[in-house]
């Protein structure tokens, strides 16, 4: 694969909602690319007639019983690291304007 | 009762705890009764921070309990140091990243819960790289930890911290997380005993997320039975993982087993043998082979033509679920909050720009990246189908073999700052731990010898739920050395 472009790199970080700084974009557009070309080696695979793996233990539809459990944190404590809160509640800021 | 072999666990049970604990945070050079040098925390940098007070309470309930003739569990008073990406209370977690540098979990993990169910006392949090994402913890956001053989190596990663605590001797065991080799390679590195259990042995609950679909929990320590010991305590189902697996009926805990070499088929992984193996370790590896074949066990080459491929396929399974997994810190609710954004998008994209560093940036991104439409089936799905063919050669060759062998790792531990520069080449390093990771499969690390006076582990692989037998043959192999 061609290395990445700018806009590629641009719109992965906004994809990522990551805010490069300028020699972000052009280190990080230089070490995906790289990655990137590494990991096509798998494209010479030939993996006809496998299926892909998802959950490696067999495990499907996993469920527990429809009740309330008492769970060792409390809202209070849930809410101890946020940066705002008002009535037990996440505060953000203003989403329309 | 504890196993008589565990010499580290049952010296710090036969002590009152409290004043165990003491000796351990009073000054962190100083001598404990039986002379045992605890080594400066500040020349290491093992340790990102102690939960001093919590222990020490923890400590005086459990002598209280133990005075008044109660119960007080197979581990109590045994102090042990928990990778930074645990939950626990009594101090912060961080995942040694910004994002969480003050962030106080208002839960414990799962594991932390049974460890002190049993009376163990987690005492402090270990350095790794941030959000486990590395193979030096020179990612870590704080500061790198250093080798305990040679200060100017890296102790391996993502789980350095807590390997060199355990090869420091400041605890008789930690804990670490292995999503593609985190565990067994510092474990090599620093020349302690990793383990990496059945993938959904141990639940994952409360611990940071890196790849959900290879993240295992598992414990460092000194010697298999210490190990085994751990695994006996933190393993089983939980309701709070739904991936979790039953345990073995039998446990885990050596006492009760006798593995015996002699009547095991061992398979020799010749890809980990082909260019690029050191010869130290090469020599190391053979004779640690030469000793297990003399001991009387069925030994041959076996070949798994796929396990190259590992590494590619790990690349875009782990950053495609790591992209998902940090997709939550968006700065509201926990974690780094950017004061200066204008508006809620803002909010986001500066919480993360200055929250993450760049291993953390670059695995989000490549993530997106395999992960978005047009992109999905040529990464991703193609990742995961080969993720197939690399299961199936395991189960092919777990039908001819109780066990398969090679190296954790190509080389030694190498310089600090020697492959900073150059993530791919980072990434390489786990080439070798990360195939047992992509098929769920468990392995350990366990000392082999040393290589120019650094440490080299032999890794074993197991198959699926085959971790007490895996366990036993380890202690066998740790056995044929002494």
């Amino acid at each position: 694969m061609a290395k990445l472009s700018r806009d590629a790199v641009l719109k992965l970080a906004k994809l990522s909602r990551l805010k490069l700084t300028e020699e972000e974009i052009e280190k990080f557009r230089h070490e995906l690319s790289e990655i990137l070309a590494y990991v096509e080696m798998l494209d010479k695979v030939d993996t006809k007639g496998l299926e892909p793996t998802y959950q490696v233990t067999g495990l499907k539809n996993v469920t527990r019983a429809d009740k309330e459990i008492n769970y060792q944190a409390k809202s209070k404590d849930l809410l101890k690291n946020a940066p705002a809160t008002e009535k037990n509640q996440f505060k953000v800021k203003r989403v329309l304007q | 009762m504890l196993n008589a072999q565990c010499s580290m666990l049952n010296e710090y049970s036969n002590k009152q705890c409290v004043n165990a604990l003491n000796y351990w945070f009073n000054d962190n050079s100083l001598i404990i009764d039986n002379c045992r040098l605890i080594i400066a925390q500040k020349d290491f940098d093992a340790v990102i921070s102690t939960t001093k007070e919590r222990a020490l309470e923890r400590a005086a309930e459990i002598d209280e309990r133990a005075k008044k003739g109660g119960k007080v569990g197979r581990l109590a008073g045994v102090p042990f140091i928990a990778k930074d990406n645990f939950l626990t209370f009594g101090g912060k977690t961080t995942a040694a990243s910004n994002m969480l540098k003050d962030y106080e979990a208002p839960y414990q993990a799962t594991a932390i819960n049974k460890l002190e169910a049993e009376g163990a006392i987690c005492i402090a949090k270990a350095n790794l790289d941030a959000w486990a994402h590395g193979s030096s913890t020179e990612n870590s956001d704080f500061f790198v930890t250093k080798n305990p053989h040679d200060k100017t190596r890296v102790p391996g990663g993502s789980s350095g911290g807590s390997a060199a605590a355990v090869a420091l001797d400041m605890i008789p065991f930690a804990l670490g997380t292995d999503t593609g080799g985190s565990i067994r390679l510092p474990a090599s590195f620093c020349g302690a005993v990793g383990y990496k259990p059945t993938y959904g042995l141990v639940s994952r609950s409360g611990v940071v997320a890196m790849a959900s679909s290879t993240d295992v929990i598992g414990p460092l320590a000194t010697t298999v039975d210490d190990a085994a010991l751990v695994l006996e305590v933190m393993s089983g189902k939980d309701e709070l993982d739904s991936t979790t697996i039953d345990r073995n009926p039998e446990g885990y805990d050596l006492q009760t087993s006798n593995f015996k070499l002699q009547t095991s088929k061992i398979g020799i992984i010749k890809e980990y043998f082909d260019e690029g193996l050191e010869p130290g370790v090469k020599k190391v590896i053979g004779e640690a082979i030469g000793k297990i074949k003399t001991a009387g066990a069925e030994v041959s080459e076996v070949s798994l033509p796929s396990l190259p491929l590992a590494l590619a396929v790990y690349y875009i399974i782990c950053p495609a679920e790591v992209s998902s997994n940090l997709a939550r810190y968006d700065g509201q609710r926990y974690g780094h909050f950017a004061r200066e954004a204008k508006d809620l998008a803002e909010s986001y994209e500066q919480a993360r720009e200055q929250g993450f560093g760049a291993e953390a940036k670059r695995r989000i991104m490549i993530g997106a990246h395999v992960l978005s439409s047009g992109y999905y089936d040529a990464y991703y799905k193609k990742a995961q189908t080969v993720r197939t063919k690399i299961i199936k050669e395991f189960a092919d060759a777990f039908k001819k073999y109780d066990f398969l062998v090679g190296p954790v790792s190509p080389t030694t531990a190498f310089k600090i700052g020697e492959k900073v520069g150059d993530p791919l080449q980072m990434y390489l390093v786990d080439i070798m731990t990360v195939a047992a990771n992509i098929a769920g499969v468990p392995a350990i690390s366990i000392p082999a010898g040393l290589a120019d006076n650094l440490p080299v582990g032999l890794q074993i692989i197991g198959p699926q739920k085959s971790d007490r037998e895996l366990l036993g043959v380890a202690k066998a192999f740790e056995e044929l050395k002494s």
